[in-house]
């Protein structure tokens, strides 16, 4: 086989291998990404319907209601309230007042079922996306 | 006083470093051997003045000076005196400083021991050395300086996180920068050779073991930062897919394919301009990692750094990095593409298929960490991609790349026959398919995921005892021999230690009070009581659980959950029963009513594997760069 040739199927070996990884990520990208939605869009119905899906906001103040180890509480970016249920462990730093992201999906009754509570590892940080959501809904509540 | 000595031994290493970075490399450019001479004892000066900064705020720490603002804020006088050293690069600045006092450790080391090498070489390499030292000090000084005062000082420190108050932090952070760092001498003698023109094997030889040594302490830190996880933070995970994790598994990804690379080019002139490519790109997705985990754009728990200055800095910096290496290399790079003839079934052909294999799954992992970012840039939404997209891309890339595995050091240099390598490994792989249908079997229940690791694991395994059977017949195997199978042994180790979690491991979250059982993974464990105990800077609830098999008492488990003094954040601290074919993980989660509480229990079978595989391929990195033809030349430089 000439040179030539053979750097053009080794070529065409290297780009077949990214080629196929290229289709695994982007299948991987279509069916596994989370999006953010702020409580006010969940209300407003912006939310998807039968995928899963990320919330941030303020565990509200007395919303926290344990069912052995289901626990229910409030998701709120101060405008509106979604009502979260979670069977499980909570993590460390999960409070009522305290920002939390949360990822899940809505059943039936418009209830946000969680999968996974991320409250993150510091007493003093808030994690973006809950910071996100409550500007979100502060701003559109002042331009009202 | 002496904080402001620390801040004036940096302002001096920056000046020098400048010195380091720029007159030797001007001097080897224009043949002045007076410039020349300069890199080593400015390098030695640079390392003094770092050590004597680095000292300095240690010392801070021990004494509790909290007058400097970053003592202030990461220690107080309550922490034990272990955790108050480790709690130097417990935060941004600190751990900065670290970084570039590893920096000029390695370049330290490579001043001592490259006497016998060409002192153009010396100098140039010591020279891109200093200028990336000079750019960091720069960052340091203009941004994070760890000895800013804070007056009126504080009458005690804000403390550590309590999340690193564990052995861990002693050991991981120095190990994995080490890593890091370590690939800066890989890239210092590739951009050397592009700017001398001379990129010959002598070149590969001289920069493999170098590269060797910065992959075990990767390799060792990633293990440590893993096993960290999976103890400390009470999740009983090992790996998470965080874009900090990721920061630090992509640079190994590279890594590894330049430690492949490089062997080609050292045995057979070949893939000189890839090799280059490579090591430019493994420093600067160090540097990259560099700034994701310090510059706060990640929402991630490392991610202690949120100023955008100095995010801007590290960018600039990292552009500035990649953009001059990428420009010499495009206009040095060797015009010879593949050197030494070889044909299609050879081992080199084989090595740089691992490679696009290596360099892919790297790809898709950094898209991964960066789409979110890319996203929330572009003012497209926010987004998240978790562990499903990683898992779903980078375990059908491994398939291939573990098959390699078992058939590259088989075949020959230059040329090889299939039909020969074939006869030699059926019955590898014949062992391979018996393992991969048995062993899920005998755990229980068949799955495809467990039936092809444990077929790939044992492929590797089967077809390394093959081969080393057939080198020890023949004769004594080079300790580089015994590395590459060591460390391939590891990967196998690994495989199977992650197919046994991924496919057996067993959870639970229960409600339990005391006296209840419950059973796991063939193990029933008692919550006998919990009460108040008191730690050293802390209070804590600590359950006694008794772990029994078939009614027999094993171990007696100690889960806590601690609150510090110095913090309102409460902190589970898990206990582990460590075996060699199973852990058993329990965590105390938050009380319930009427006294009872929730608990997590794992049963995770040959999850030390994970570790213990890593562990050997270090060691086979160990023994690869202890192999004589390096040791000759160190003896011929004592003499």
């Amino acid at each position: 086989m000439k040179p030539r040739h053979k750097r053009a199927l080794l070529i065409i070996a290297a780009l077949a291998v990214i080629g196929v990884a290229a289709l695994l990520i982007l299948n991987a990208l279509n069916s596994n990404i989370a999006l953010y939605v702020t409580p006010s869009e969940v209300a407003a119905g912006k939310a998807p319907h039968g995928q899963a899906f990320r919330i941030g906001g303020m565990v509200k103040d007395g919303s926290l209601k344990r069912d052995g180890l289901t626990v229910h509480f409030v998701i709120t970016d101060m405008a509106k309230d979604i009502s979260v249920s979670y069977t499980g462990i909570l993590p460390d730093l999960f409070k009522e007042g305290k920002g939390a992201v949360i990822q899940g999906r809505l059943n039936s009754n418009d209830e946000f079922v969680a999968s996974e509570v991320l409250a993150k590892h510091d007493e003093n940080y808030m994690p973006p996306e809950a910071k996100h959501a409550l500007e979100q809904a502060q701003k559109n509540g002042s331009s009202k | 006083m002496i904080p402001e000595f620390g801040h004036y031994a940096l302002i001096l290493a920056f000046c020098i470093a400048c010195i380091q970075g720029v007159l030797p490399l001007l001097g080897a450019h224009q043949g002045r051997r007076e410039w020349l001479v300069l890199a080593r004892p400015a390098a030695q000066t640079v390392f003094c003045l770092l050590a004597i900064a680095f000292a300095i705020l240690a010392w801070s720490f021990y004494i509790n000076d909290f007058s400097v603002l970053y003592v202030a804020e990461h220690s107080n006088s309550q922490l034990p005196i272990i955790y108050r050293l480790g709690a130097v690069w417990g935060g941004h600045e600190g751990s900065l400083l670290l970084w570039i006092f590893l920096l000029s450790t390695w370049t330290i080391l490579v001043a001592q021991l490259s006497k016998a090498l060409d002192e153009f070489m010396v100098a140039r390499v010591i020279g891109v050395l200093g200028l990336v030292t000079s750019g960091l000090l720069l960052f340091v000084l203009t941004t994070s300086n760890p000895f800013a005062r804070l007056l009126p000082a504080a009458q005690d420190g804000r403390s550590l996180n309590p999340l690193l108050q564990d052995p861990g932090l002693v050991f991981h952070p120095p190990m994995l920068y080490m890593g890091y760092v370590g690939f800066s001498v890989a890239f210092a003698f590739a951009i050397a050779s592009l700017l001398s023109g001379r990129l010959d094997a002598a070149w590969a030889r001289w920069s493999r073991p170098w590269t060797t040594a910065a992959w075990v302490f990767l390799t060792l830190g990633i293990a440590l930062g893993s096993w960290w996880a999976y103890y400390e933070l009470g999740w009983g995970g090992w790996w998470f897919w965080d874009p900090v994790e990721n920061a630090s598994f992509i640079p190994w990804l590279v890594g590894t394919a330049l430690l492949h690379s490089l062997a080609v080019t050292e045995k057979r002139g070949g893939f000189k301009s890839w090799t280059v490519l490579l090591a430019i790109t493994a420093f600067s997705l160090s540097l990259l990692g560099t700034f994701l985990v310090r510059s706060g754009v990640l929402t991630s728990v490392h991610a202690f750094a949120t100023d955008p200055r100095r995010g801007i800095f590290i960018l600039i910096f990292l552009a500035l990095v990649v953009g001059s290496s990428l420009a010499l290399y495009a206009w040095r790079a060797p015009k010879s593409t593949m050197g030494g003839k070889f044909s299609l079934s050879s081992r080199e052909t084989l090595i740089l298929l691992g490679n696009v294999f290596l360099v892919v799954s790297a790809g898709s992992v950094l898209l991964g960490t960066l789409y979110p970012l890319l996203i929330d840039a572009l003012h497209l939404g926010k987004i998240s991609v978790g562990p499903p997209y990683f898992n779903s891309v980078f375990v059908p890339i491994m398939i291939p790349l573990l098959v390699l595995m078992g058939i590259g050091p088989w075949a020959n240099w230059k040329n090889t026959d299939l039909v020969v390598v074939i006869k030699r490994l059926w019955l590898a792989g014949l062992a391979a398919v018996a393992a991969g249908i048995t062993i899920p079997l005998l755990m229980g229940q068949f799955t495809w995921l467990a039936g092809v690791g444990f077929l790939l694991a044992f492929w590797v395994i089967a077809s390394g005892c093959l081969q080393i059977i057939r080198q020890a017949k023949a004769g004594k195997p080079t300790r580089s021999f015994i590395g590459m199978q060591l460390a391939h042994l590891g990967i196998a180790v690994f495989v199977i230690g992650i197919t046994m979690v991924g496919g057996y491991q067993e959870e639970k979250d229960v409600r339990m009070s005391a006296g209840d059982t419950v059973s796991v993974g063939g193990y029933e464990i008692q919550l006998q009581s919990v009460a108040e105990a008191l730690g050293p800077n802390y209070q804590a609830m600590r359950g006694t659980f008794l772990l029994m098999k078939n009614g027999k008492a094993e171990a007696t488990m100690y889960p806590e959950k601690r609150s510090y003094f110095s913090s309102t954040m409460p902190m589970t601290e898990a206990a582990i029963d460590a075996g060699l074919t199973r852990d058993i993980y329990v965590s105390l989660g938050e009380e319930l009513d009427d006294k009872s509480w929730a608990v997590r229990v794992y049963y995770k079978p040959f999850v030390d594997w994970i570790w213990g595989g890593c562990l050997l391929m270090a060691l086979g990195g160990v023994l690869a760069m202890s192999d004589k033809r390096y040791r000759m030349k160190l003896k011929k430089q004592i003499s």
